[in-house]
């Protein structure tokens, strides 16, 4: 479904991607690991259009990602981004935040709208926070509303960029929790995150990426409890075992 | 004080013709730039190369020429070119082009203040950059945006007593006639100034509160 051919990305002299190939099909949940620096977000804001590449395609369902062509909204609607700082609507309560794409880019009735809205905020375990400001929730919370406003969309995937890292660590779980049911109703999702927990017992496969490059692909279990790159193994014992 | 309260009786209403008119420029004015300003910043921040140059190119020119010069230009150089306008639409032509530039780059600002991430989830729900502006940009800059456009609007206020060197008769140049036919210069001046004062002081006091009200709304 999410098919990367090659692609390269340099910001300025730095290159970011040196010629990354992937495929997420259907249904997968597919999780990116790897040092900071390494092009992990990159790649999710690629193949939304966030960025441009240099080199290479990104095809969705057969249509080529092109920042510049007009179909990138399009794209856009049909694969969801939940980012690292939420980047919630701030003059917009929760409820708000995730009708304002359904209604004013889909066009869809607002009395369709909302109820629907009522029920992913209910299904992120936040019905009573429909009319909080993003200011009055924690960011356990804001993310969840950040999740629902992506499924408000009814996205093909979901694109995670690192949902969990600027949670205070007691706030993780919640989080994680949303997306782990996410994954269990099938829904399609590429997610950036240091949670090699999470990555273990949720993801059908783990992509190692080290200075734009995908040195380790594979099983989720296999790559995580029996890496075969040196390169895997040193990052996995330093994130697992920080001390 | 009692000859001054007796030149203030017999002054007055002659000084608030010239009150209507200051009011009327700055009003108008005010709206003119505020809309090019609008334009300008939009330009501005656009994703295109040649509306951006256009934009900073417009902003410069007008930033780089004295209101004054640029209301001489308007009043007496344009009917030469076959335009004619009377001195009040000269005025607030003048004084809206002169502004515009400044009300752009406090627009600017605003809208340059809001975080990327605002652009970056409007963009990843397929919002086009006008959508994105108006439900997104626009409504949180206008917080940023708001007591500096206060300020504008005393200046503005100010400034419209420029008006009078293209024939206008505002407040200043009715008190100029008045004064220098009746050599009352002391009574005469002191109202033209209370006037201008009785008319900035709300708006002084609009633009501290809307600060303060600004402060509380980011805590």
């Amino acid at each position: 479904m999410i098919e990367l051919t090659d692609v390269h990305k340099s910001f300025g002299t730095a290159e970011v991607l040196r010629g990354v190939s992937a495929e997420i099909r259907r249904g997968e949940v597919v999780c990116i690991i790897g040092p900071s620096g390494s092009g992990k977000s990159t790649i999710l804001r690629c193949i939304n259009g966030l960025e441009s590449y240099d080199g290479g395609t990104i095809t969705i369902d057969g249509v080529r990602v092109d920042r510049a062509s007009r179909d990138i909204t399009s794209i856009r609607t049909q694969i969801a981004m939940v980012f690292q700082r939420f980047n919630l609507f701030p003059h917009r309560t929760a409820l708000e935040n995730v009708i304002e794409g359904p209604i004013y880019v889909k066009g869809i009735k607002r009395e369709e709208a909302v109820p629907r809205a009522i029920e992913l905020l209910s299904r992120v375990g936040l019905s009573g926070k429909a009319n909080a400001y993003p200011a009055e929730l924690s960011g356990g919370q804001m993310q969840r509303v950040a999740i629902a406003r992506a499924l408000a969309m009814q996205p093909k995937a979901i694109l995670f960029d690192e949902p969990t890292s600027s949670l205070d660590p007691e706030l993780v779980g919640e989080v994680l929790a949303v997306m782990r049911q996410l994954a269990e109703d099938g829904m399609t999702m590429l997610v950036v995150t240091h949670e090699i927990r999470f990555a273990q017992e949720v993801a059908d496969r783990v992509l190692f990426l080290d200075h734009g490059k995908i040195l380790e692909e594979g099983a989720a279990r296999a790559v995580l409890t029996r890496p075969q790159h040196a390169r895997t193994q040193e990052f996995l014992r330093r994130v697992l075992t920080p001390i | 004080m009692a000859k001054f309260l007796a030149d203030a009786r017999e002054f007055l209403p002659i000084l608030l013709q010239g009150v209507w008119l200051t009011i009327v420029v700055t009003v108008c004015s005010l709206i003119l730039s505020t809309l090019l300003g609008m334009v300008w910043a939009l330009m501005r921040v656009s994703r295109l190369t040649a509306l951006q140059r256009l934009s900073a190119a417009i902003v410069n020119g007008i930033r780089g020429i004295p209101i004054i010069v640029q209301l001489f230009y308007i009043y007496f150089v344009m009917p030469e070119l076959g335009v004619t306008l009377t001195a009040l639409q000269a005025a607030i032509i003048g004084l809206g082009i002169a502004y515009s530039a400044y009300q752009a780059e406090n627009f600017r600002a605003g809208i340059e203040a809001i975080d990327n991430g605002q652009v970056e989830a409007s963009e990843s729900i397929g919002m086009s950059w006008a959508l994105m502006m108006r439900r997104v940009i626009l409504p949180q800059a206008v917080k940023i945006i708001l007591p500096p456009y206060g300020n504008i609007m005393i200046m503005m206020l100010k400034d419209s007593s420029q008006a009078s060197t293209i024939t206008v008769a505002e407040l200043t140049m009715q008190g100029q006639l008045v004064a220098s036919s009746t050599f009352k210069y002391t009574s005469v001046l002191t109202m033209v100034a209370i006037l201008y004062l009785v008319m900035s002081v709300p708006l002084i006091l609009f633009v501290g509160w809307l600060e303060r009200r600004m402060q509380q709304a980011k805590k």
